[in-house]
């Protein structure tokens, strides 16, 4: 199992990072969020933290907490374009129920 | 589902808490607020629909504040406590204003800034800005749904640095956090760049209420240069009401009028002015205090020979600018046209004829730097990775530090881009000189006392030596908001001092906190109104949340558990009829208690399903 990017994710990833002007990688992960909701995190990340897991994708660095990788466990990033509005989108395979518009879940 | 951003490390939003920015146009007649919104860069209208907020703000003896078209109507009846106009005064004392006497005000001078006696107590230009931005503030709060993160303010490119600093206080007592102070015209610059996107210098005709801006910039490849600015922070379409107002005086032979007919024949000047806009001519009616009738006819030519000094006036700085930047006519690609006075005809044909060339005003002249603003906002605020862009901007006036005979050295020449850093090295004047004093200056004449103090520090503990054996690196950083830190060092011994100017009008700390203080009761009631919101807002996604739950995994409870929860949760919907939010909240903590366990239980439930089918052995693998 691992964290997979979208070719197409990896690239603006990539494109990012090399802006932003430094960063290891992407941080990916779910932090709790009222009573039985999650939320997903995606922060630049800038050193790599003890117990974090990687995985690699299209030559970009995924690093996850190992309690996140539970309810994310196989979870593809791609980068879309909506209208005038673009970002990441998670196709997250755990994710049972969500909100209207996708931020937070459930598994 | 949603599109996310990346965050910067630690900082991604909650679900449903993004990041809003807005950009400001705090102007001298009109205020405006911007937002990105679903990539494009809008104007916030107010719920009447309008998008201009009148930058007039009145004092009542009640203690209310009104602000816009509630405050200007009152103008010319209760003149002295409605203040228009006010950025004409940010940063600047009694001095620097000139034709104080033709103003209704009670001025009090005070150190670096003037201040104004109203009937509620006496209001610096920094406080009345600040209501004029707590309107905009609540107003974007409201459009967005949120608490914003921060703005970009524009202000004029010719603003020294104090009167960019009252600007920066002003929005911090509004409660607004500035992510940057943009220069008008660049603003305008990224609005129409950003449409247009066509390479080449353009200048940027920036006529409001109150000042003149113009500006050389070179667009290429996407990065704005300011090549020069120039403008007068005292010109602007207020002065062709003003000429009008001077001409009714003279039609009708009159003179000292009080304050109250001052500011109604000012009235009845800016609205002949607009009239003049799409009219030949235009009739004005008025009958003053003393009943006597105004009824006079103004025409297109008569208002055109009435206020072409004040255009020739823009013209010339035009010219000035021209040979700042090194360029002559026929470089100039385009021209646009910004603020509310250029919609005036013979603005129009007389920058056009300077240019051989019809100026641009294919957006509303009225929103373009607000426009601006706001992309540059949505940009600083991180809702937007990748194609950024780089602002190189000019400081407008030279600094310098003083050096002996009051002279003028400087270190900083104007027209240099910034962000920038200069040094230049000074020595000792006398045998055994210990300290030096650092007197910072802006302006471009020689002299000191012909220039504007901005700050002065001492350097001390220098070692005793011969004079001119002591080397003193005096360090300028300027910012990209063009804010100004000077650091003086003895490079033989290390000692160092610096100062970040704080402009020698000197709103001091403990003055800001008492602003701050003094509003704090409205502050207090915001507070309120939106702890109620946020507990309603959580009370409802929990509740929700909770049913959810038990619609799904009902089956692990039993039923006195469940009807304990169901309880709490009957108690929680009852507080949400009531405005008291500490209710709504122990209401809020007795659920969350009361399903700890079976979120436990869902949990454990979860994790098994998502283990389920695999051994131990991979997991270590894995991990």
């Amino acid at each position: 199992m691992a964290i997979t990017l979208t070719e197409n994710a990896a690239k603006h990833v990539q494109n990012f990072i090399t802006k932003r002007g430094k960063g290891v990688g992407l941080r990916i992960g779910v932090r709790t969020s009222g009573c039985s909701g999650m939320a997903y995190k995606l922060e630049f990340a800038d050193e790599v933290v003890g117990d974090d897991i990687q995985f690699s994708s299209h030559g970009v660095t995924l690093l996850v907490d190992p309690k996140s990788l539970t309810y994310i466990d196989g979870m593809e990033l791609d980068y879309t374009r909506e209208g005038l509005n673009e970002g990441f989108k998670f196709n997250n395979p755990n994710v049972k129920n969500q909100c209207g518009c996708g931020e937070s879940f459930g598994v | 589902m949603a599109l996310l951003q990346i965050s910067e490390p630690g900082l991604s939003t909650l679900p449903h808490q993004h990041r809003l920015a807005v950009g400001i146009d705090l102007g001298t007649t009109n205020s405006l607020v911007a937002t990105v919104r679903n990539g494009i860069s809008v104007v916030l209208n107010d719920e009447n629909g309008r998008a201009m907020l009148p930058s007039v703000v009145r004092y009542l003896a009640d203690g209310k504040v009104a602000v816009g078209e509630a405050a200007q109507a009152m103008q010319s009846e209760d003149a002295a406590n409605t203040i228009v106009s006010v950025k004409r005064f940010m940063g600047r004392s009694l001095k620097d204003v000139g034709e104080i006497s033709r103003l209704p005000y009670r001025f009090v001078d005070a150190a670096g800034m003037l201040q104004l006696r109203t009937v509620t107590g006496v209001k610096s230009p920094v406080e009345v800005s600040a209501e004029i931005l707590k309107v905009l503030r609540s107003r974007a709060e409201a459009a967005l749904g949120g608490e914003l993160v921060g703005a970009v303010i524009t202000v004029p490119a010719y603003f020294d640095d104090a009167q960019r600093q009252a600007t920066k206080d002003a929005a911090r007592l509004a409660g607004l956090n500035v992510l940057r102070l943009l220069n008008e015209p660049t603003a305008a610059a990224i609005a129409y760049g950003l449409d247009n996107a066509a390479e080449g210098v353009y200048a940027v005709y920036d006529l409001g209420g109150g000042t003149f801006d113009i500006s050389i910039l070179r667009l290429s490849r996407g990065v704005f240069e300011v090549l020069a600015a120039n403008g007068d922070s005292a010109l602007g379409g207020d002065d062709f009401d003003q000429r009008i107002h001077c001409w009714l005086l003279e039609k009708n032979h009159l003179s000292a009028l009080s304050p109250q007919d001052t500011r109604l024949l000012l009235t009845h000047a800016r609205a002949a002015k607009e009239q003049l806009t799409d009219h030949a001519e235009t009739r004005i009616t008025a009958v003053l205090s003393t009943g006597e009738l105004i009824d006079n006819v103004l025409t297109q030519p008569e208002f055109q020979e009435l206020s072409q000094n004040l255009i020739q006036r823009t013209l010339q700085l035009l010219r000035r600018a021209l040979r700042d930047a090194k360029l002559n006519v026929a470089d100039i690609k385009g021209v646009v046209m910004v603020g509310g006075a250029t919609r005036m005809p013979q603005v129009q044909h007389a920058v056009g004829e300077f240019f051989g060339q019809t100026p641009l005003t294919n957006l509303d002249p009225d929103k373009v730097v607000a426009l601006g603003a706001a992309t540059q906002a949505n940009l600083l605020a991180g809702n937007r990775s990748g194609d950024e862009w780089l602002l190189l901007d000019v400081i407008p006036l030279s600094l310098g530090i003083e050096t002996m005979g009051g002279l003028a050295e400087k270190i900083v020449p104007r027209n240099s881009t910034i962000p920038t850093a200069r040094a230049q090295e000074f020595t000792t004047f006398k045998d055994g000189q210990t300290a030096m004093s650092i007197h910072v200056v802006q302006g471009e004449r020689e002299l000191v006392s012909d220039c504007r103090s901005l700050a002065k520090f001492e350097l001390r503990g220098i070692p005793s030596m011969v004079a001119g054996a002591a080397r003193i690196r005096v360090t300028f950083q300027i910012d990209a908001d063009g804010l100004l830190n000077v650091s003086a060092r003895e490079m033989g011994s290390g000692i160092e001092a610096a100062i970040t100017v704080k402009p020698s009008y000197g709103l001091s700390d403990a003055e800001i906190t008492r602003m701050l203080h003094d509003s704090t009761q409205h502050a207090q009631d915001d507070m309120l109104a939106r702890a109620l919101r946020e507990q309603q807002t959580e009370a409802e996604q929990l509740l929700e949340a909770v049913q959810h739950a038990l619609e799904q995994d009902g089956d692990l409870l039993d039923q006195s558990v469940r009807s304990q929860i169901e309880t709490k949760m009957n108690a929680l919907r009852n507080t949400l009829q009531l405005t008291d939010h500490p209710a709504i909240k122990r209401a809020i903590t007795a659920l969350n208690d009361a399903t700890v366990g079976f979120a436990q239980a869902r949990m454990d439930k979860s994790v098994a399903r998502a283990l389920a089918g695999r051994n131990i052995s991979d997991l270590e693998v894995e991990s």
